[in-house]
């Protein structure tokens, strides 16, 4: 195991959203800090910085991690996925992002990007996911401004269009 | 009228494709000056204590640390923020000599990045003493109570009675009296981003450059820049492009805008602050709790002919802009949906030792309804008559309608509303659900609330705090500004400044709807900035977003400029066309003369003609480049002579029934059906309205049923994380129906009226009046406090199966009060375990995490100990002094620790009694009660942490007594019999 050293920076290697790379980071530092400040992807948001608004959740080597609870240096060698890179080209949208806009699931967005995280990754490991599914992954996020039901509505449509796009492929 | 978003106009909104890809930037995102320091803030753990002294030599010496700021510093380059009522207490950003609430800024460190500052923080040590808290707002007007501010002589900052008609012949008149005494608990719509500020300062003349996520009122922009001690223009104040919400709270923020400002200034480098989540729960502000006596003169029919409304209304520890307000934003409406011409009204507000209070969505409403309609509910009750027809007979049924205290009252249609409520939203199901969960000994019960929603507040409300003689010197304040800025570039492309400070809302889309369908252009032609620049923009006072002012009145502004920019486009257009201005259609991207479409002009040409030809334009205008419109509702006048006031221009209407569940044996609440019918005046998008009702109705079911501001009865503030102040999530959201009538505002100029508050409003009462219907069977009429938690129910359900036999109830604990006792079993001699305990050096190895005990007197220990709570591990100093020494037998121990994350003090009783085996039983009590952040954040484990370090102590004394290794065979520890 890499021996670390309190207050000594060492070096990170990540794959983030697909493209390799380096930085230097303390032992101590919050992988969501990493991301945001030394990184620079500042899609990914910070809300309670004790794991329960789920406002910073990325995927981790495919599976979600609540990044103000990872430390960088516990993703060195990972690969992390965040909400910059769920649109399938600049300046468009997801089928989930889409779906989202349609159904107004957002108001001030705070809390989105760790929830399109979430349930991109849902609709991508249980395509049949359906609303109970939708709900109990949406349980472990906080949205001040909605109320959740445009959200489900959102995500719920979203999972059919992709079934049927699945279908048709 | 259901919403059918298949055909309502939902048009998606420009704002999203930013925040859904994650591009879009809020204040944490910003860019920042190239030495930039970033700050972190020690706060008090004590709700009232004065500074006696801090040591911030250590803190300083930390590598990376560029100043360490405290509240003398501070108070060198700058005021105490103004008062709005006019008591001449100091209300400073960063405690200065006294703290006043948990969470009091004390000290600021400024370093090269934010964990280099939290370290430092924890370096810093700060001498207390700690002074008698003042917490509950009756017991603070207690002329014994200790006075939170020395200017003054006790904690009532403010006093006003009004009497509005005749109420006291009315109530001798009346047959019946009926009263309610209700407590409104602290609480707030907690947004999901938290405070943030970017400051820079430069000493050369151009003075502050503040970039903050605050939400306005800019009302408050004058009273940032006398704190600074600064000319308005010298404090240029910007917002992010975008904010992650805020509800009232992040006026908040302007406290700290101040304060890192006078940071910036005094260490000569730009100072960048983000608040984290314990900060923001503590500190940042909270709703007003309020006590309130409403008594009610009634007919036999449930007429009511007066109201005397008694309210005591706690705002923390500093009454700080803009309260009062909470109070007196509602001062127009306190007879709410009912006509009911005689008011009496006494006012006070007190100040305890708790966070300060501000903003916070239904501002003022959530109190008012609440004592309101459960009175309305408590008058059905006791006059054994329907609460539906309690409501109906009491509904005001002509408009325009002049309240009792001034106000007037737009449009509405209240009966029609009710009628069309209770019928599409299938009341009489609700009825029958109830009858047959009764007859299943269920317990449900129905909840009726009727409201009005003020909305656009006139500026000029707060003043009716004051006396009329009172204002008669200050001079009168009124109105309610609304600005808006259309420009044209070269191109002719247009671009739209609102000054409504958006946080989510889709102010953006609606403005562009707006003004492309004026223009004749497309949504997506138009760009609109809501970033706000203080520098820039046309703005007054009333700029920001609150009282549910933007549909109202900020695009009445945008309705004014952009008609009369194409006004104007229409004269130059009728010049290029040959034909009179107001032939002139504005038509798919193009000008043309009514009835000639053939011939037109691209909308381009004529918008870029004063860039490039103003050769081209009629010999009496001006060039036509950009419009600015200030908007002002006449109607909202300054408080008369007799204190009548308008305090708000629009009035919608809602009226809200609802079913519930309660389990009998948890006593949890279940919402089972909820229906909310609103008249917001002419609806402008039917998505984003529906977005602010389902909002509310959220945060206002977490209102009802979970989140509270609690604190201990000695200041400690027990709900510093989204564990302790559990924001509900989907799994708690009931379904919502939503209903609409619309009733057209005649005062605006869209027709719309506020509706982002009304449920934050409504829905806490609704709630509650039909868990006390619920109840009602059982227990009759019920006094219920919020949040409605299964704890608080399970008072009023069948008493708990009996205790097993030989259990013994915990002792009564108060706030974070720890109690327990237990015994444990070492295999040594009282002598050998009483002469480790008085050794220094043996309790070093003994006491969990201690880095080192000292001992400076005889009966008296010093230790530096490490200890951890759930997620809080600090470290702390702990005196034990000894006394009731009788060895080797027994020993009083009295202690006290502190540090960076809390404090606690307590006492414990240690006896040892000789076995027949020659071992020792250990019999130890203790009771302590602890405060800061470990209480804060830690509460809910404090118990069990207790626990596990009690037994790691006895681990280790049995350990070093019986000198061998492994003992856990000779050592039997069974901890906490007690709690
Ligand atoms: S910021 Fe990570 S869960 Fe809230
Ligand atoms: S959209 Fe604002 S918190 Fe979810």
């Amino acid at each position: 195991m890499r021996r670390l050293i309190a207050d000594q920076t060492h070096s990170i290697s990540l794959k983030l959203n697909g493209k390799p790379v380096h930085a230097e980071a303390e032992p101590r530092m919050l992988l969501s800090d990493f991301i945001r400040h030394v990184l620079g992807a500042k899609g990914t948001h910070v809300g309670c910085e004790h794991g329960v608004c789920g406002a910073c959740t990325v995927r981790m080597d495919g599976g979600l991690a609540r990044s103000c609870l990872t430390l960088a240096v516990q993703a060195d060698g990972a690969e992390i996925e965040t909400v910059e890179h769920l649109a399938p080209a600049p300046g468009s949208l997801s089928v989930l992002q889409n779906s989202f806009r349609r159904h107004h699931a957002l108001q001030c967005g705070f809390c989105t990007a760790g929830i399109l995280m979430s349930l991109d990754t849902l609709l991508h490991d249980h395509p049949e996911a359906g609303e109970t599914e939708i709900r109990d992954a949406l349980a472990g996020h906080l949205c001040r401004c909605t109320g959740y039901e445009p959200i489900v509505t959102a995500a719920m449509e979203a999972a059919k269009i992709l079934q049927k796009e699945r279908l048709n492929a | 009228m259901a919403f059918d978003t298949k055909t309502a106009d939902v048009e998606e909104r420009i704002e999203d494709g930013a925040l859904l890809s994650g591009s879009a930037q809020f204040i944490d995102d910003l860019p920042f000056a190239v030495g930039t320091l970033h700050a972190a803030i020690l706060r008090s753990p004590h709700a009232h204590a004065s500074i006696v002294s801090i040591d911030s030599s250590r803190a300083r010496a930390l590598p990376g640390v560029a100043a360490v700021i405290d509240g003398t510093a501070l108070a060198k380059v700058s005021e105490p923020l103004m008062v709005g009522v006019k008591i001449p207490i100091k209300c400073w950003p960063m405690a200065v000599d006294r703290a006043r609430y948990v969470g009091e800024p004390v000290v600021v460190v400024l370093a090269e990045d934010r964990y280099v500052a939290e370290d430092a923080l924890d370096l810093i040590e700060v001498t207390y003493t700690p002074l008698p808290p003042v917490i509950d707002p009756e017991a603070a007007l207690d002329m014994n109570a200790y006075v939170l501010h020395e200017e003054l002589e006790n904690n009532l900052g403010s006093e006003r009675t009004f009497r509005y008609g005749d109420p006291e012949s009315a109530r001798e008149a009346a047959p019946r009296c009926i009263a309610v005494k209700v407590r409104y608990p602290r609480n707030s719509c907690t947004p999901m981003e938290t405070y943030g500020v970017l400051a820079e300062y430069d000493p050369h003349g151009t003075g502050y450059d503040i970039q903050a996520n605050f939400q306005g009122p800019f009302s408050i922009h004058p009273v940032i820049a006398r704190a600074l001690k600064v000319s308005g223009s010298k404090l240029r104040l910007r917002t992010a492009p975008n904010s992650g919400g805020s509800f009232g709270v992040k006026q908040g923020v302007f406290p700290y805008i101040v304060l890192m400002a006078a940071c910036a200034r005094i260490a000569a480098r730009p100072v960048k602050w983000i608040e984290d989540r314990l900060e923001h729960l503590t500190a940042s502000v909270s709703a007003t709790n309020r006590v309130v006596e409403l008594q009610a003169a009634v007919e036999p029919d449930g007429r009511v002919t007066a109201l005397f409304w008694d309210q005591i209304e706690d705002v923390g520890a500093y009454l700080r802009a803009p309260e009062p307000a909470t109070l007196y934003r509602m001062h127009g409406n306190l007879c709410g949906a009912y006509d009911i011409a005689n008011l009496s009204v006494r006012n006070r507000i007190v100040m305890t030792n708790k966070t300060p209070t501000g903003l916070n969505r239904g501002f003022g409403g959530p109190q008012i309804y609440y004592a309101l309609e459960r009175l309305m509910q408590r008058i059905a009750q006791e006059l054994e008559l329907d609460p539906l027809d309690v409501i109906r007979r009491n509904l005001i049924s002509s408009f325009p309608y002049r309240t009792a205290s001034g106000t007037t009252y737009d449009s509405g249609d209240y009966v029609r509303a009710f009628d069309v409520a209770l019928n599409d939203g299938r009341y009489g199901e609700l009825l029958s659900r109830r009858d047959l969960a009764r007859a299943a000994g269920r317990i449900y019960g129905i909840g009726l609330t009727a409201a009005v929603e003020p909305s656009v507040s006139n500026m000029g409300y707060l003043s009716t705090a004051l006396t009329p003689a009172q204002r008669a010197k200050s001079g009168p304040k009124n109105g309610a500004h609304a600005a808006a800025t259309i420009s044209l570039d070269p191109v002719g492309s247009v671009t739209v400044q609102i000054d409504s400070v958006p946080q989510g809302q889709g102010h953006q889309t609606v403005a562009a709807k707006l003004v492309s369908g004026v223009l004749g252009l497309r949504s997506k032609d138009v760009r609109v900035v809501a970033e706000f620049d203080t520098a820039k923009d046309a703005w007054s006072i009333a700029a920001g977003n609150y009282s549910s002012r933007f549909a109202a009145s900020t695009l009445s502004a945008v309705q004014l400029a952009a008609d009369r920019l194409r006004h104007r486009l229409a004269r130059i257009a009728a010049g290029q066309l040959n034909g009179r201005p107001e032939d002139i259609v504005f038509a798919g991207g193009r000008v043309h003369l009514n009835g000639n479409p053939e011939a037109s002009i691209s909308f381009a040409r004529i918008a870029s003609a004063s860039h490039w030809a103003p050769g081209t334009l009629p010999d009496d205008m001006d060039p036509v480049v950009r419009e600015t419109a200030i908007w002002s509702p006449e109607e909202l006048a300054a408080p008369t002579g007799e204190d009548g006031i308008n305090s708000s221009l629009c009035h919608s209407f809602i009226f809200d029934f609802c079913g519930v569940e309660i389990d009998a044996v948890s006593g949890q609440v279940r919402v089972d059906r909820y229906v909310t019918m609103h008249d917001c005046g002419r609806v402008l998008h039917a998505g984003m309205v529906e977005g602010q009702i389902r909002g509310a109705f959220a945060q206002a079911i977490g209102a009802s049923l979970f989140e509270e501001f609690a604190y201990g009865p000695d200041g400690a503030f027990l709900a510093g994380t989204f564990a302790d102040y559990p924001v509900p999530t989907v799994l708690e959201i009931p379904t919502l129906d939503i209903l609409h009538i619309e009733t057209p505002s005649p005062l605006t100029l869209t027709g719309a009226k506020g509706v982002g508050e009304g449920n934050c409003m409504s829905t806490p009462v609704c709630v509650a009046n039909a868990v006390a219907d619920a109840l009602a069977p059982k227990c009759g009429a019920v006094d219920l406090v919020l949040p409605l938690t299964p704890a608080r129910i399970a008072e009023f359900l069948d008493a708990e199966p009996a205790a097993p036999e030989g259990y013994q109830p915990a002792a009564p604990t108060t706030g974070k009060g720890l109690t327990g006792r237990g015994r444990a079993k070492v295999s040594a001699s009282p002598q050998a375990i009483w002469d480790l305990l008085m050794d220094p050096e043996q309790l070093a190895a003994i006491i969990p995490g201690a880095h080192g005990v000292t001992q400076p007197s005889e009966d008296r220990f010093s230790a530096d100990v490490t200890l951890g709570v759930g997620p809080v591990k600090g470290r702390y100093k702990v005196d034990v002094a000894l006394s009731e020494l009788d060895p080797p037998s027994s020993a009083l121990l009295t202690g006290r620790a502190a540090g960076a994350l809390g404090m606690g003090e307590g006492t414990g009783r240690v006896s040892l009694t000789v076995l027949p085996d020659g071992g020792t039983e250990i019999a130890y009590e203790y009771e302590a009660r602890v405060g800061g952040k470990v209480a804060s954040v830690g509460g809910r484990l404090l118990d069990g942490a207790a626990r596990i370090v009690i037994g790691q102590f006895f681990t280790a004394l049995g350990r070093r007594a019986g000198g061998q290794r492994s003992l856990f065979a000779r050592l039997f520890v069974w901890i906490g019999d007690g709690k």
